[in-house]
């Protein structure tokens, strides 16, 4: 598959670099997921030319438009681009039809023929009888349908959306994002949605590229990014245990030298995940098949969709959910001491 | 694979509930404040009682039908517009400059254009008189050249209520331009609007309350410029004798004309007021 969108962004900030490889295909929906101040809204901002490059270069379908190197810069006004930004940034003086009309109308259309472009997109997002209201009499889903609309009016080769369901209620949000789901898929142009959120990221991309502090630290597909997180930041996203060790053979030293049995044989340097709930409490020194058990001090407990997760210490930092009725059985409170199992076919090891 | 413990949405605002809310009147006003406060109301409202009181309401119509007075009040009307719409070409895109771009001596700029807020307007005739008079650096070659004299001419006037009321427009639309949230004019842009259609479809229209309450306030000091007029412009019926000039002048001859000249500037500045009160009177 060619690469429609072929960057590397590089942006220089005092006390800050981005540094970010980005490539995607016709149709490909590439997700930028990360903390904030990852540099996910600056890596935007620069593929939308709204924000030069200090290094790297982005082209898209074949078209250089920033380079520093050569001192090629296309303005943003210039690019094949349509961008949904985080609070839509609707015109407030324009209705619904004529912000969609916009872009056309500036690309050079006549108002008529805008103005038919406009209400076919419209139609499309299922917005047609709000055609003549304006942005402030437009709930947020429904504004951000005619964002939607008005980014995918002019038809991009690369559409730019940062954090499209952030400003949504939960309720609109799941809506909102099936919705988002079906425009993007159908959408010909490379996709690059920015987030914070695993889900919106899962549901709505091909593929992940996650970044912490200006750098790509993991990229890959859902399941992979999912099954196979590769830094802290990611493992919390995705709810599981992490961490890194030697292996040898189906047992890996961690630092700090401790030492948890594992079910895949492994040599050298290697990541150890399981889930929360393959993580069994005690109240006392158990005495049975699973292979790792150790003593720990519970430091939190909070609720966890209908388990409770429980924080403990010890000679690893551990996630361990339990059943309420479970909890309730072994007064687990902070500073409880508890002794943890873990049967080694519950983890995953792979090379680091 | 669970979606995990990423909750975004934290707990629900916290009330804060208010018990009773302030008083208001009911606190005792100290006599040292109560007392300069009252004379100051009255200082400001009794000379405007004044004029109403003096004036010759029986012959009020003949005397505002008298052809002078007429013609003063076309002649402000008039050079007070041309005026604001000399201050709306140059000063708005000069507000757009001192609020969308950076450039190196941008807050001398800023303060050269306020200038005029504070220079006594009689300085301002006189400096535009050594511009733009016959033998000014600008006038003379104008004269010269083209054989356009603008000292003591209608379109002196104009220059000279222009000059005085420009400060108001630029510092109105300026701070409209900044209160508007610049991330429009970048939406603008991904959607192929250069800067020039960003401004005139995008941020010119999302400033507009901004412009015409400005506008207004030029027309209003416009409308009652004397000094820089009457020094670059003179004061000739007909040509360059506006309303303000006119009282002047009736002052020395006719006290009832003064008045009732004053009288329409009054009105005029009333309405201004009633339109503006919404947007610009009321205090938070």
């Amino acid at each position: 598959m060619t690469e429609l969108l072929d960057a590397h962004l590089v942006v220089e900030r005092p006390g800050f670099t981005l540094d970010l490889p980005l490539t995607a295909a016709p149709g490909e929906v590439v997700a930028l997921l990360g903390p904030n101040g990852a540099g996910k809204t600056t890596a935007l901002r620069a593929l939308a030319g709204l924000l030069p490059l200090h290094g790297g270069h982005v082209t898209i379908g074949g078209r250089r438009l920033d380079d520093p190197d050569t001192g090629r810069f296309v303005a943003a006004e210039k690019r094949s681009i349509g961008v949904v930004f985080q609070d839509y940034l609707l015109f407030p003086h324009l209705t619904a039809l004529d912000n969609v009309a916009f872009g056309p109308r500036c690309r050079g259309v006549s108002r008529q023929r805008a103005r038919a472009d406009a209400a076919g997109w419209l139609d499309r997002v299922g917005l047609a009888e709000h055609a003549r209201r304006r942005p402030r009499q437009l709930s947020g889903g429904q504004a951000q349908r005619v964002a939607l609309a008005r980014a995918l009016a002019v038809r991009p080769d690369l559409l730019l959306l940062d954090e499209p369901l952030a400003a949504l209620d939960a309720r609109t949000r799941l809506d909102t994002r099936v919705h988002l789901h079906r425009h993007l898929a159908e959408h010909p142009g490379a996709t690059v949605l920015i987030t914070h959120d695993p889900l919106d990221a899962m549901v709505l991309a091909d593929r992940l590229v996650i970044v912490e502090q200006g750098r790509v630290v993991q990229s890959g597909d859902a399941a992979t990014v999912t099954t196979r997180p590769r830094t802290d930041y990611v493992a919390r996203l995705v709810g599981l245990n992490l961490y890194r060790g030697r292996a040898d053979g189906t047992t890996v030293e961690l630092a700090g030298g401790f030492r948890l049995a594992t079910a895949e044989p492994q040599h050298g340097e290697v990541f150890v995940a399981f889930r929360p709930s393959a993580v069994a409490l005690y109240p006392r020194q158990p005495d049975g098949s699973p292979r790792n058990t150790w003593p720990a001090t519970i430091v939190a407990v909070a609720p966890s969709g209908d388990n409770l997760r429980i924080e403990l210490a010890g000679p690893i930092p551990l996630a361990a959910d339990v059943t309420p009725a479970a909890a309730a059985h072994l007064n687990l409170t902070p500073g409880a001491r508890v002794w943890a199992a873990l049967k080694a076919t519950e983890t995953t090891t792979y090379p680091a | 694979m669970p979606p995990t413990s990423t909750k975004t949405a934290g707990a629900g605002p916290v009330a804060h509930l208010r018990r009773g809310r302030p008083r208001r009147g009911s606190a005792r006003v100290p006599v040292v404040l109560a007392v300069p406060a009252l004379l100051g109301l009255g200082f400001l409202v009794l000379p405007l009682a004044g004029l109403l009181i003096r004036t010759p309401w029986s012959s009020l119509p003949q005397r505002l039908t008298a052809p002078g007075v007429l013609e003063a009040l076309r002649l402000s009307l008039v050079t007070a517009t041309a005026a604001t719409l000399l201050c709306l070409l140059l000063g708005v895109p000069l507000a757009w400059l001192l609020a969308r771009t950076t450039f190196p001596g941008r807050r001398l700029v800023r303060a050269l254009v306020t200038v005029p807020l504070v220079l006594p307007p009689v300085v301002g005739g006189v400096a535009l008189l050594l511009v733009f008079g016959r033998r000014g650096l600008i006038g003379g070659w104008l004269d010269e050249t083209f054989g356009i004299t603008l000292p003591f001419t209608t379109t002196g006037v104009v220059l000279a209520e222009a000059f005085v009321a420009m400060p108001f427009l630029v510092i109105a639309v300026e701070g409209a331009l900044r209160g508007a949230d610049a991330r429009y004019e970048e939406a603008a842009a991904t959607l192929g609007a250069g800067r020039w259609t960003a401004f005139r479809r995008v941020t010119l229209p999302l400033v507009a309350p901004g412009i015409a309450a400005g506008a207004v306030l030029c027309w209003a000091r416009a409308l009652g410029e004397f000094g820089a007029t009457i020094t670059f412009a003179g004061n000739f019926p007909g040509r360059t004798q506006t309303m303000p000039l006119a009282v002047y002048l009736a002052l020395e001859q006719d006290l009832e004309a003064a008045i009732v000249l004053s009288l329409v500037l009054l009105v005029v500045s009333v309405a201004i007021l009633a339109s503006l009160r919404d947007r610009w009177i009321t205090t938070p």
